[in-house]
């Protein structure tokens, strides 16, 4: 394999902390396997930086397998890079050239300020979670069993589907309004259409908005480009049925 | 109920609805317009009614002036607090690989289209007003037909008209299946409706500019 590896150029984002002023900065890493993810990539540069004794690039990261949705990074301006359904854990270096220039920024949006390098602050989707995103159940022991409660088929597909949102935040850092609306979508969405979030659907979604504008996030102007970037594919269909969940919550 | 006006999916709802009698309007607007190629008279009696129905203008007009600036003003308060929104801007930002222009740039299209009703309404509007109520002059037999046919004479004006309303036409093209959406629906996201927007958003705006060029070299 040695030889035949990229040869890639890397333009990245280097902030030091929250306050400080952040700029571009080029790197140069060799022999890069095209059957390496995108973060074993920047494992391969975080080596080198640190043999050189320089700081390494910080990123965020947990399961590498798609499922956490801590790993994030703007990739040749797109989220999650230029492959569809995959985040950067699961993107590979094979979607590249050798001698190709990328550049890496952190996820923008003002809700999502940086804390270093490539790593933001997404702590505006739990307070959003935790103004509505949930259920409340009776956990005293004598639980009714989710199975006992008859649930059609479709409905119980399109919450799955909904419910596949990993909070990554690539549809805010796609959009170019940072509306967080196909995250909050999917999030009334999953309960919405289940009986057991009726009781408390009006709260949840008045609840949920609210904290999404007190964030900061913006509106959305239905450009779609959410849809095409999140990594589970969920649907603006969501976007959608939040809005009619809202008109109803409303009046 | 003033809650709901005040947050984001309200006010994207209001917008909506705003740019539904817009659209609305603009087929009234394009079938009265027609009239004037295919029968001067039938336009001026239309022409006459509508400038002069009490009902028509103290009801509807009123009405339109309120949809108009309101669907304006509340595109230049989203356009704002999106901006807001925005971190820092992108070194490297690449929207076309999943929007479209159309659908990235309603504010530009909409602008252009501000633009073109100044001038619009200067052209005919504001004249109209004038000679009503300024001038109190009575309109009964006046020939509106030769008015418009005078107005496109000069070839600046067609010119301009011909331009806005191919903005009209690229800020239709996302914002009629757009629209759909923001009310809470998903037919904007069928072939049908996608295939009726289309239609619509270029049927229509070629029409006025195919008027405007008839009367032009049909003086
Ligand atoms: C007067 C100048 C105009 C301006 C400044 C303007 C501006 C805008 C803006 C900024 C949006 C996007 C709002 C968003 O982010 O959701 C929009 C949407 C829209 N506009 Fe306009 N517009 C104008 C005139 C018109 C006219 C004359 C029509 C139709 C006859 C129209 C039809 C629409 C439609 C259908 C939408 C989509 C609504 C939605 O997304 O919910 N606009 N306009
Ligand atoms: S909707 Fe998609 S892009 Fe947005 S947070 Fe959920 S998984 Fe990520
Ligand atoms: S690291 Fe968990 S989704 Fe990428």
């Amino acid at each position: 394999m040695s030889g035949k590896g990229m040869n890639l150029t890397l333009k990245i984002w280097r902030q030091k902390d929250a306050k400080s002023k952040g700029k571009m900065e080029t790197y140069k890493v060799n022999d890069i396997s095209e059957h390496m993810s995108f973060l074993e990539m920047m494992d391969v540069l975080n080596e080198q930086l640190i043999a050189e004794g320089q700081e390494p690039v910080a990123f965020d990261h947990d399961c590498r397998e798609g499922i956490c949705g801590m790993c994030s990074m703007y990739i040749n301006g797109e989220a999650h890079g230029p492959d569809r359904g995959v985040t950067t854990c699961q993107l590979h270096m094979r979607m590249f050239k050798d001698g190709d220039t990328i550049t890496i920024e952190p996820f923008r949006a003002a809700a999502f300020p940086v804390i270093k390098d490539l790593v933001v602050d997404r702590t505006s989707f739990e307070r959003i979670q935790q103004a509505g995103g949930y259920i409340s159940v009776n956990t005293s022991g004598n639980t009714q069993d989710a199975n006992a409660i008859p649930i059609s088929k479709h409905a119980a597909d399109e919450a799955m589907d909904a419910a596949t949102c990993i909070g990554c935040g690539a549809c805010v850092a796609t959009c170019k309004n940072s509306s967080a609306m196909l995250f909050v979508g999917a999030k009334v969405s999953q309960y919405a259409l289940l009986p057991q979030g009726q009781v408390e659907a009006a709260d949840r979604v008045k609840n949920m908005v609210a904290q999404m504008d007190l964030e900061g996030f913006g509106n959305c102007t239905n450009t779609g480009a959410c849809e095409v970037e999140c990594p589970k594919g969920i649907s603006l269909d969501n976007i959608a049925r939040m809005n009619r969940e809202l008109i109803k919550a409303s009046i | 109920m003033s809650g709901f006006l005040k947050s984001s999916i309200g006010r994207k709802v209001a917008m909506a609805l705003s740019a539904f009698f817009l659209m609305f309007f603009l087929l009234q607007h394009f079938a009265i317009n027609m009239l004037s190629v295919f029968s001067p008279e039938t336009f001026n009696e239309v022409s006459y009614f509508m400038g002069n129905n009490p009902l028509v203008q103290y009801g509807l007009q009123p009405v339109l002036l309120f949809g108009v600036v309101f669907h304006f003003v509340m595109g230049f308060i989203l356009e704002l607090k999106n901006k807001k929104a925005q971190g820092v801007a992108y070194a490297k930002n690449n929207g076309a690989a999943n929007s479209s222009w159309v659908s990235r740039n309603m504010i530009y299209t909409g602008v252009a289209i501000l633009l073109f009703m100044i001038f619009h309404f200067n052209d005919f509007w504001v004249p109209e007003i004038v000679e009503k109520y300024v001038e109190g002059k009575s309109q009964v037999g006046k020939d509106f037909h030769a008015h418009v046919v005078h107005m496109f004479e000069n070839p600046i004006r067609v010119g301009v008209y011909v331009l806005a309303f191919v903005f009209l036409a690229l800020h239709l093209m996302h914002g009629f299946t757009s629209a759909f959406q923001s009310v809470g629906g998903t037919a904007g996201r069928k072939k049908t409706l996608q295939n009726i927007g289309k239609a619509y958003s270029i049927i229509i705006p070629l029409g006025f500019v195919i008027i405007a060029i008839y009367h032009h070299f049909n003086h």
